[in-house]
């Protein structure tokens, strides 16, 4: 047999391998080029008191977590359990009220419990084209000095929270100021 | 034969057809009116719209979607063109927080080389293989009669 007989075999397994391999992956998810990036800026009314403003500052100091959610999203109340389990466990959760009615995002946080140190509210969205967000519940990581280090695109699930953000944040803690 | 390779070819179809995604919806709706005084700032907007990705509907421009956050990225356009943004500054902006993903023409860079070029090698190589045969079977005696 000749060399070259083996080549459509060859390239039969590399696409094979290949489009396996693009099997795993899940299309919808779009990388962030914002991953290593400080946080946009942003200056919002706060939800719970309108008076009041957010801004990058609160981002800063010790390592948070930004999740961007909404009451008219179905993945934000079913990760919404988890988000109060990770606030329970005293992770720093800034809220994104994203493009959200805001009498019933307060009525949400009141029903289903609230795990946001602080919400920032966006009515019209343009905060949140700022960091690229394309469909709630989209979650942040963020450093000590508020430098974006992980997304996650959909509901924060057991494994993504155990498996990833977790340790993450576990070592970000760690990292000099 | 000709039965099984049509029952394949549905069967493909069918496994590549888009899966409807249940479409959520925020009851903010950024509905505008994109009018321009000036027809030639109407066509640069269209064109633009053309070239971005609906990141919510991938198959779509966002000229082209429904989805809310469409909208929002074509009244984003619509903004920074009557500011007097350049088309650059526009796709610039939208790169910076969708990355090369939001245009629907990458640009060319080491990582998309072989996206560019891939179609070309594969028609080189196709185009080698081909000229390879045709000179062997040229170099091959003439069959002999059979009786």
């Amino acid at each position: 047999m000749r060399w070259s007989n083996a080549v459509p075999l060859v390239v039969l397994l590399a696409l094979v391998l290949a489009f396996w391999r693009g099997l795993g992956r899940d299309p919808t998810v779009v990388p962030s080029p914002l991953i290593g990036r400080p946080a946009p800026q942003f200056s919002l009314p706060s939800l719970r008191d309108p008076a009041v403003l957010v801004t990058n500052a609160e981002l800063v100091g010790q390592p948070t977590l930004v999740n961007v959610w909404g009451t008219w999203c179905v993945g934000c109340r079913a990760e919404h359990g988890m988000l109060l389990d990770l606030a329970r466990r005293g992770v720093r959760i800034v809220g994104l009220d994203w493009k959200d009615d805001a009498l019933a995002a307060r009525a949400w946080l009141v029903e289903l419990g609230d795990p946001y140190q602080l919400v920032a509210y966006d009515a019209t969205g343009s905060v949140g084209i700022d960091w690229g967000v394309y469909g709630a519940p989209e979650t942040f990581v963020l450093d000590k000095r508020g430098v974006i280090r992980h997304k996650h695109v959909g509901p924060l699930t057991a494994e993504e929270v155990a498996g990833t953000v977790l340790p993450l944040l576990d070592r970000l803690a760690r990292e000099a100021p | 034969m000709s039965r099984t390779i049509l029952a394949a070819l549905v069967l493909m179809v069918a496994a590549l057809a888009p899966v409807a995604a249940a479409e959520e919806r925020s009851p903010i709706d950024n509905r505008f009116d994109a009018s321009f005084d000036d027809p030639k700032l109407a066509a640069r907007y269209e064109a633009l719209n053309r070239e971005l990705r609906c990141l919510v509907c991938q198959n779509q421009s966002i000229a082209d979607s429904h989805a809310p956050l469409a909208t929002d990225l074509r009244r984003q356009v619509h903004d920074m063109l009557e500011r007097g943004a350049t088309d650059a500054e526009i796709v610039g902006f939208m790169t910076a927080r969708y990355g090369d993903y939001v245009m629907y023409r990458p640009p060319f860079s080491a990582l998309t080389l072989l996206l560019w070029l891939g179609p070309f090698l594969l028609l080189g190589i196709a185009g080698a293989l081909w000229w390879r045969a045709v000179q062997r079977r040229a170099a091959l005696p003439d069959e002999p009669e059979l009786p």
